[in-house]
């Protein structure tokens, strides 16, 4: 592996210090390092993408991002655990990054390819890191996989209630609305590709889900998270995916599933509030921690907390992992 | 993904081919007639009869339909399952603006998908008919122990092997269903256009049968009232 940069981590520019687009954009952000290795898994005849970091021979680490994400989001972080000694493991969710874009897709189904991921990685247990709904599956994978779970770490992937109505007439007007526009969605799928356009027009798109990083990051996000057709850049992820949609999912189904766990865990939570997470603050989740967990809120950090302050939520995991 | 299959159970027609994302869906015109328009959702596993049922087409006075939901009878088959209840509703969506309108009757799992579409489509479906078949329980009102989900053995052909092990188990809160039935019943304040036929009441449709205004009755007589309604 490449020796990680002594630069700032993105979205904390260096006083007076701006990296130039023109490095940005050719795949060099500073600190930044992509995957050692990449292999494909089948799971029931999906290709998954899967890329590693650090040393073959180190003891394996598994990272499963959050959605409308990928896995090389983590070129920036994942290093820096695999220069610690860990073998960080990730892989693109069905119809994220490099992975096939499949016909449907399900919770059942991304269960099901996490689990072949942890299969094609070794037999052992193994520490788990998941953020946002990489954390929610990791959570459910902690109870369908329990004997290949050493240690579980969440980011900023514990959904609370707080963005949902208590009065019944406006949670279903919300629910209503969503799923209305979910299926007018899945009516319009005819052809439907993602939209072009130029690197910066895409690292703009992005900003909406990482509103404190760096234009810089954001393009350089866009070169490896992209795909360059003739007409343009298109991010990768498939067209057919959309945000919310229709159906019964609750936010506690998943928190309730905290004081099952029988492995060390760590959670840390953003706290600066933004669309892309659940609101959830610490009283949310102290209630269903396991016995012995480890709870750490990070301030002025958003939904986004490895990509926000890679160093500091390294050191946090790499603490709790030793 | 499989293509739809030559077959089709239609006496009248051949198959209508509608897209859904990457899908291909049969809509089957079973009877071909003047008047409102009847859409029979199949349960899980199953797929539109060839023939139906005598007392169905006596008591409606206008054109059947059936529609083979994903994976299922003639529609495709998607590679690698990924199978919702959310995505057969997304499917008798596709059917429903084939249509124009209609009144939808579901059996068991295409009870809970037409109990759904019929509350969020309220200028489409004039009428919603809950009954008996493969699939109506689902995985109860919250999820149990998770686990990962796969058929127990594979073949060629449909119903496709992973519909019937993922679409068993989808979670039905007694008021997420609710939510839905009232929606429909709001919608058509002067009707009764709720009718639940279905001997057995899982827990969803125990709280569907609830709701001031849903009817209870056989199919033949919720088909006779609202083809009536319609007319």
């Amino acid at each position: 592996m490449n020796e990680v940069s002594a630069h700032p981590p993105p979205g904390e520019p260096a006083t007076g210090q701006s990296v130039p687009v023109s490095a940005a954009v050719a795949g060099a952000y500073p600190g930044a390092h992509r995957p050692d290795r990449r292999r494909r898994v089948d799971s029931s005849g999906v290709g998954i993408s899967v890329v590693e970091w650090g040393d073959e021979g180190d003891p394996p680490l598994l990272f499963a991002h959050g959605g409308f994400d990928f896995a090389e989001t983590l070129n920036v972080f994942a290093p820096i655990l695999a220069r610690a000694g860990w073998r960080v493991v990730s892989w693109d969710q069905r119809g994220h990054g490099d992975s096939d874009h499949a016909d449907l897709y399900s919770w059942h189904a991304d269960t099901r390819d996490a689990a072949a991921v942890v299969h094609s990685t070794t037999d052992e247990a193994m520490p788990w890191i998941g953020h946002s709904k990489g954390g929610v599956l990791t959570m459910q994978l902690s109870e369908v996989l329990p004997h290949r779970l050493s240690k579980l770490v969440n980011l900023d992937g514990l959904p609370s209630r707080r963005f949902v109505p208590d009065v019944a007439e406006q949670r279903n007007a919300m629910m209503s609305e969503a799923a209305l526009g979910w299926l007018d969605h899945r009516a319009s799928l005819e052809g439907k590709q993602r939209r072009p356009g130029t690197i910066e027009g895409l690292a703009q798109r992005r900003a909406r889900m990482n509103i404190r990083m760096s234009s810089e990051w954001l393009q350089y996000l866009v070169t490896v998270g992209a795909r360059q057709d003739a007409d343009g850049w298109r991010w990768k992820i498939d067209p057919t995916l959309r945000m919310g949609g229709l159906g019964p999912w609750r936010p506690e189904w998943s928190m309730a599933r905290l004081p099952a766990l029988g492995v060390p865990f760590l959670g840390v939570l953003g706290l600066e509030l933004e669309e892309m997470g659940w609101g959830t603050r610490p009283g949310d989740v102290e209630a269903y921690l396991p016995s012995g967990a480890r709870f750490e809120t990070l301030d002025g950090v958003g939904h986004f907390v490895h990509i926000e302050a890679p160093e500091r939520v390294a050191d946090l995991i790499l603490e709790f992992l030793s | 993904m499989t293509t739809p299959s030559a077959a089709c159970p239609s006496p009248v027609a051949p198959a209508t081919v509608l897209r859904h994302g990457r899908i291909e869906l049969a809509l089957h015109r079973l009877v071909d007639a003047d008047g409102p328009n009847l859409l029979l959702l199949h349960g899980l596993g199953e797929s539109t009869p060839s023939d139906p049922p005598s007392s169905i087409v006596e008591a409606w006075p206008g054109a059947i339909y059936g529609l083979d939901f994903t994976g299922h009878g003639a529609s495709s088959i998607p590679s690698g399952g990924g199978y919702t209840s959310e995505v057969l509703v997304a499917d008798a969506d596709a059917a429903l603006r084939h249509l124009g309108s209609a009144v939808l009757l579901g059996r068991g799992l295409g009870a809970y998908v037409a109990l759904i579409l019929a509350g969020l489509r309220t200028d489409a479906v004039h009428g919603v008919v809950l009954a008996d078949g493969p699939g109506i329980a689902g995985g109860g009102t919250e999820p149990g122990s998770p686990s990962i989900v796969a058929p127990a053995e594979r073949w060629e052909g449909t119903p496709d092997p992973w519909a019937l092990a993922e679409l068993a188990t989808d979670v039905r809160p007694q008021d997420y269903a609710q939510a839905f039935a009232r929606f429909v019943l709001t919608a058509h304040p002067d009707d009764h256009p709720l009718w639940v036929s279905a001997r057995v009441r899982p827990p969803w449709l125990e709280s569907v049968v609830e709701e001031a205004g849903v009817l209870e009755g056989s199919i033949p007589d919720a088909l006779a009232d609202l083809g009536r309604a319609q007319g």
